[in-house]
């Protein structure tokens, strides 16, 4: 466990989240994707529009570096012309700009008098534009997580950028459905000190989004991006967080790469290595070493006559390969920036060799190639000669930066929780005015009507659900997580079931069938209705709820074949009451001897004769009141 | 010019910021409803709401502060006017034809001052190539700025202007001209070159842009390139408009300057033939000519008649149209109608007596059709037989819009001088592709 305050960590959240409106944000494509349209392809070249200051923006240079062919995919039922910008965009959706004051509000934070649209250039495709428009909705809010005030920085409204569906050699394929769905970002200032807080912070947020009842739910609908540092280290931006439960994990991970990459600066300073050492160094030809070469990675790129090259880092040995945790490691950073760089596979370095099929000889000839000591790393690549070189000046620039400790720069987060180089921490944002689109007043009236409309917080829902139906607190927060609310009181209302119950099958018992690999998405609010009716009847027992269900999800059938099948019918009253009758008969001596311990053994037969037909505890109380009855008789 | 620096702000606003001395570019602070908002001061629009203070943020964002009683402005530091760095000229290459490109208005490339979103156009033919270097390896480029107005603005001046420009540089032996013009009136433009330019030695392009050149997907610079490629290399002298096949950067159509029309607001494929093949396509650096009756380049037939008379009127006819807007017209000096009437060539049979007193009076009254494509048959009904005999002349398969222009530029040549036989013999002759007798089938393009 990590001393989190000790080491200064500091993270600011950006959630991100595409609101469930009727239409798009600039047209009047649906939002929902509509699968079986009639599908076109085009295809487009964005170049970057040059700036007045002519001055050339790292991330910018580094798209337009990595510039392909863009081939579009377009359904017409979820695309217009204005996603394919061959028409201006229409008006800032009126239902989208509610939302997003909504939330707003919601965060105390200050409506923006007159909202201009902004164009945020980004050319790497994932725009048919080339830039994404934005506008700023509110601005300075704060919300309270654990007794601590976050400050929200900004609420903005934005679309949402094409799905990339395939990357090629020298084409990038975009679906545009997803182009164009509002997304409300908002954003918060750099004040988290732990993993578990920035998820904490994550989790209130996502709340308050869904208060409003306009947002989506489901994969890919929420994206949070962080920003972490730590003393010592740089901001760096980790985009795509998609899972919440992800958010601790990449903190922690993130905080772990940054003390790793501050122990290397350490050790480098200690081995007397200066900067110009590494950017000095001349990449040289070894093409001829690996001649003969068993490595198929190397074999294939000189098959096609590709070309290896090296370059010694002095003083890096060892630290390569250092691996304090699985996926960090230098060697990764390494060839994490020249693959998004350069697209070239091999590449290794000689902490990890020999091996992958290459040799002590090569690795010793490797060495006095380049003349490297026993201190030196080398790093060879084998690609194309262009993309060789140019891999080499991307090892350079990155073993260089080592010196400094951590590098500013945007990361991908991947599933597992690390994180991969993506590109250059853009500069001052290249924004400029929308002039298709007028700026739009927010005047006061406008925001006093939607101060009437304020949706309840999930809080207070969750309060209500305490109070109204003896719940748990536990459990009602679950409810309202689950977007159940509704479900529930429907069910409790139309069936008269136990409440807790009702509650813990929507939730618990969903989520546990679902982890245990059952497809509860075929089960629907009527399959839970009816089976619920027949528990308030008398007809089936509570405890069959899981079989039950189960069946109705693999098998598809309604809950009363079900039922059927399993042989799960509660048996009528009366017999069950002369089962219990003939038992505490033939028992009756040891009834007398140890009531207690009769029962229990009593209880034991009867829940193997009717689990999961009839009710625990109805059965326990029929066999006591049957055993007071005979008691009384006795008398 | 505004020249208090003030650009875009009026009334009390103006006055505020007047009150603490700053300009637009200026970094200022605004303190509203106790709320302060740090930024760049920014322009206005003209005809926005006058009351607000539009504000860059330090993120990049732009907001609009209301500004009330209580608002307050504070000055912190004067905005510092970025220095232009113009990046390194690509070299030039003495070998390759020499391409001249006039611009008459709009934008074809341009730079954009994120700080203030300013977006300034290249206009020099360094400026230019710096920003679409790919010039380079195509032609020796040299730009002359003609005009710089709104293609809505165009007159029949600025065509003769632009007939005058071209004709210069054609006995300058330039290889090719290129013409950047907005795309509204384009396809008038290019009708009016191609009767004011005759059968010219090289290719004279008109080319525009759908997405104005301040946008990473601006369709300008891939038309800008297929218009200098074509100008410089391609086989033909003809006045011709470069514009996107389709909706994709890909394949660039060269079409004739008397077949084209615009058919669509926004798109980029907005440019079509009409009743004829775009002459070329231009795709991954070749051009591939499809058109066989052209002008080959250095050709010696080449004629410049550059003059126009406005003098004629288009009228798109329409269901209980009256016919008494002709008379209206010619009493105020309208020497010629173009009528795009329906179907093969007709309007309302009250119309008939009408006509029949102004061409009897040698006013021109010719018949194209308002379905665009196809050619006028007057001969199949009736009322067509009448229209014929009260002296309408029927235009084949003229496009309304050149027949307009056509007779413009007749009456412009020809002038007062001109026979109302002399009129109707020239409009029925080809002069430069814009009536041909055989109709084909519509095969794309």
């Amino acid at each position: 466990m990590e001393d989190y305050s000790g080491i200064g960590l500091k993270v600011g959240l950006e959630i991100h989240r595409q609101l469930d409106t009727k239409k798009k944000l600039f047209c009047e494509c649906p939002t929902e994707e509509v699968g079986d349209g009639e599908g076109i392809e085009f295809v487009r070249r964005l170049r970057e529009v040059q700036s007045e200051l002519g001055t050339i923006d790292a991330a910018a240079k580094f798209e337009s570096r990595k510039q392909k062919t863009i081939v579009y995919h377009a359904n017409l039922k979820n695309v217009c012309m204005v996603e394919m910008d061959e028409e201006p965009p229409h008006n800032l959706n009126p239902e989208a700009l509610d939302v997003a004051l909504i939330v707003t509000l919601l965060v105390d934070a200050e409506p923006v008098d007159e909202i201009h649209v902004m164009r945020k250039i980004v050319i790497d495709g994932s725009n048919t534009t080339g830039f994404q428009r934005t506008c700023i909705v509110g601005i300075g809010g704060r919300i309270e997580v654990k007794n601590k005030i976050i400050p929200i920085q900004t609420i903005t409204l934005e679309e949402d950028a094409a799905r990339i569906i395939e990357v090629r050699k020298d084409e990038v394929h975009y679906d545009l459905s997803r182009l164009g769905i509002p997304l409300i970002e908002v954003s918060t200032g750099p004040v988290i000190e732990s993993p578990e807080e920035a998820m904490e912070v994550a989790y209130a947020i996502g709340r308050i989004l869904r208060a409003t009842g306009k947002v989506k739910r489901g994969i890919g609908t929420v994206r949070q991006d962080l920003n972490v540092s730590i003393k010592g280290g740089a901001p760096v931006e980790i985009k795509g967080v998609q899972e919440l439960e992800l958010v601790q994990k990449v903190v922690e991970n993130e905080v772990k790469r940054q003390l790793h990459l501050l122990r290397i600066k350490e050790e480098l300073l200690k081995r007397g290595v200066k900067k110009e050492d590494i950017l000095n160094a001349k990449p040289v030809d070894v093409t001829r070493v690996f001649s003969k070469t068993s490595s198929k990675i190397i074999r294939r790129q000189l098959e096609v006559g590709g070309v290896v090259y090296a370059i010694a880092l002095k003083g890096f040995a060892g630290l390569l390969g250092l691996q304090p945790l699985p996926g960090i490691r230098f060697g990764a950073e390494i060839a994490g920036r020249v693959r998004a760089w350069s697209e070239v596979e091999g590449i290794f370095h000689t902490d990890e060799l020999p091996g992958y099929g290459i040799t002590l000889e090569e690795v010793k000839a490797l060495k006095d190639v380049t003349g490297a000591g026993e201190s030196d790393a080398i790093v060879i690549v084998a690609a194309e000669r262009d993309k060789t070189l140019d891999a080499m000046d991307v090892i350079k620039e990155r073993a260089a930066e080592a010196l400094d400790g951590v590098p500013e720069e945007t990361r991908a987060a991947r599933p597992d929780g690390t994180t991969v180089y993506m590109r250059p921490r853009p500069g001052s944002a290249r924004m400029y005015p929308e002039t298709d689109i007028p700026p739009i007043i927010i005047s006061r009236e406008y925001i006093e009507r939607l101060k009437m409309r304020l949706p309840p917080t999930l809080d207070s829902i969750a309060q209500k659900l305490v109070e109204k139906y003896g719940l748990s607190k536990q459990l009602a927060n679950d409810i309202v997580d689950s977007d159940m609310v509704e479900d529930f009181e429907d069910i409790v209302s139309k069936t008269g079931a136990p409440y807790t119950v009702v509650a813990s099958t929507l939730t618990e018992l969903l989520r546990s069938l679902r982890r245990d690999g059952v497809n509860v998405e075929r089960i629907t609010k009527a399959h839970i209705t009816r089976f619920f009716e027949l528990v308030s009847s008398g007809k089936v027992a509570k405890e069959a709820a899981r079989d039950v269900l189960a069946a109705v999800a693999q098998k598809g059938q309604d809950v009363d074949r079900i039922v059927d099948e399993l042989g799960l019918w509660s048996p009528p009253v009366s017999e069950v009451e002369n089962r219990i009758r003939t038992l505490v008969k033939e028992h009756e001596k040891e009834i007398s001897a140890d009531e207690k311990r009769a029962i229990a053994k009593l209880m034991g037969e009867l829940m193997k004769e009717y689990r999961g037909k009839v009710d625990g505890a109805l059965l326990n109380s029929m066999l006591v009141k049957t055993i007071q009855t005979l008691k009384s008789k006795d008398v | 010019m505004d020249t208090s620096g003030l650009q875009g702000y009026s009334g009390t606003t103006k006055e505020l910021l007047e009150r603490e001395n700053v300009r637009i570019g200026d970094e200022i602070e605004v303190i509203s409803n106790g709320k302060r908002y740090r930024g760049i001061l920014m322009a206005r629009y003209e005809l926005s709401d006058p009351n607000y203070i539009t504000l860059k943020l330090h993120n990049g964002y732009n907001i609009g502060i209301r500004v009330t009683k209580g608002v307050r402005v504070f000055k912190i530091s004067a905005g510092v006017k970025p220095a232009f760095v113009r990046p390194p000229k690509p070299q030039i290459l003495s070998d390759l034809p020499s391409v001249i490109i006039v611009s008459t208005g709009g934008t074809i490339a341009s730079r954009v001052e994120y700080r203030t979103g300013a977006v300034r156009p290249a206009l020099n033919a360094d400026d230019l190539l710096a920003i679409v270097p790919e010039l380079a390896g195509i032609a020796r480029i040299d730009t002359e700025i003609l005009y710089n107005v709104w293609s809505e603005n165009i007159q029949v001046q600025h065509w003769i202007g632009m007939a005058e420009a071209v004709d210069r540089l054609i006995r300058k032996n330039v290889d090719g001209v290129v013409l950047t013009h907005g795309t509204d009136t384009m396809g008038y433009t290019a009708a009016a070159l191609s009767f004011a330019l005759q059968k010219p030695p090289v290719p004279v392009v008109l080319v525009g842009a759908q997405r104005s050149s301040d946008r990473p997907s601006s369709d300008a610079t891939t038309n800008l390139i297929a218009a200098v490629a074509t100008a410089a290399k391609a086989p033909f002298g003809e006045v011709v408009v470069a514009m996107h096949k389709w909706h994709s950067d890909d394949v660039i159509a060269l079409h004739r300057g008397t077949r084209v029309v615009k058919l669509h607001t926004s798109s980029r494929d907005a440019f079509h033939s009409v009743n004829s093949r775009p002459i070329a396509y231009y795709q991954h650096g070749e051009l591939r000519v499809i058109a066989d009756d052209l002008n080959p380049r250095g050709s010696n037939e080449y004629i410049c008649k550059p003059k126009f008379d406005a003098r004629a009127f288009l009228i798109k006819f329409f269901p209980s149209m009256k016919p008494d807007i002709l008379n209206i017209l010619a009493d105020i000096g309208i020497k010629g109608f173009v009528i795009e009437g329906t179907g093969l060539g007709h309007v309302s049979s009250n119309w008939v007596p009408v006509i029949k007193e102004l061409t009897e009076i040698g006013v021109f009254v010719g018949m194209t059709s308002q379905c665009k494509f196809g050619r006028v048959n007057m001969n199949v009904y009736d009322s067509g037989r009448d229209l014929l005999r009260a002296g309408v002349v029927p235009l084949d398969d003229m496009l309304a819009e050149v027949a307009l222009v056509k007779l413009m530029w007749i009456l412009g040549n020809f002038g007062d001088r001109a026979e109302l036989e002399d009129i109707k013999e020239l409009m029925l002759m080809n002069v430069a592709g814009e009536i041909r007798s055989r109709t084909l089938p519509n095969v794309g393009g």
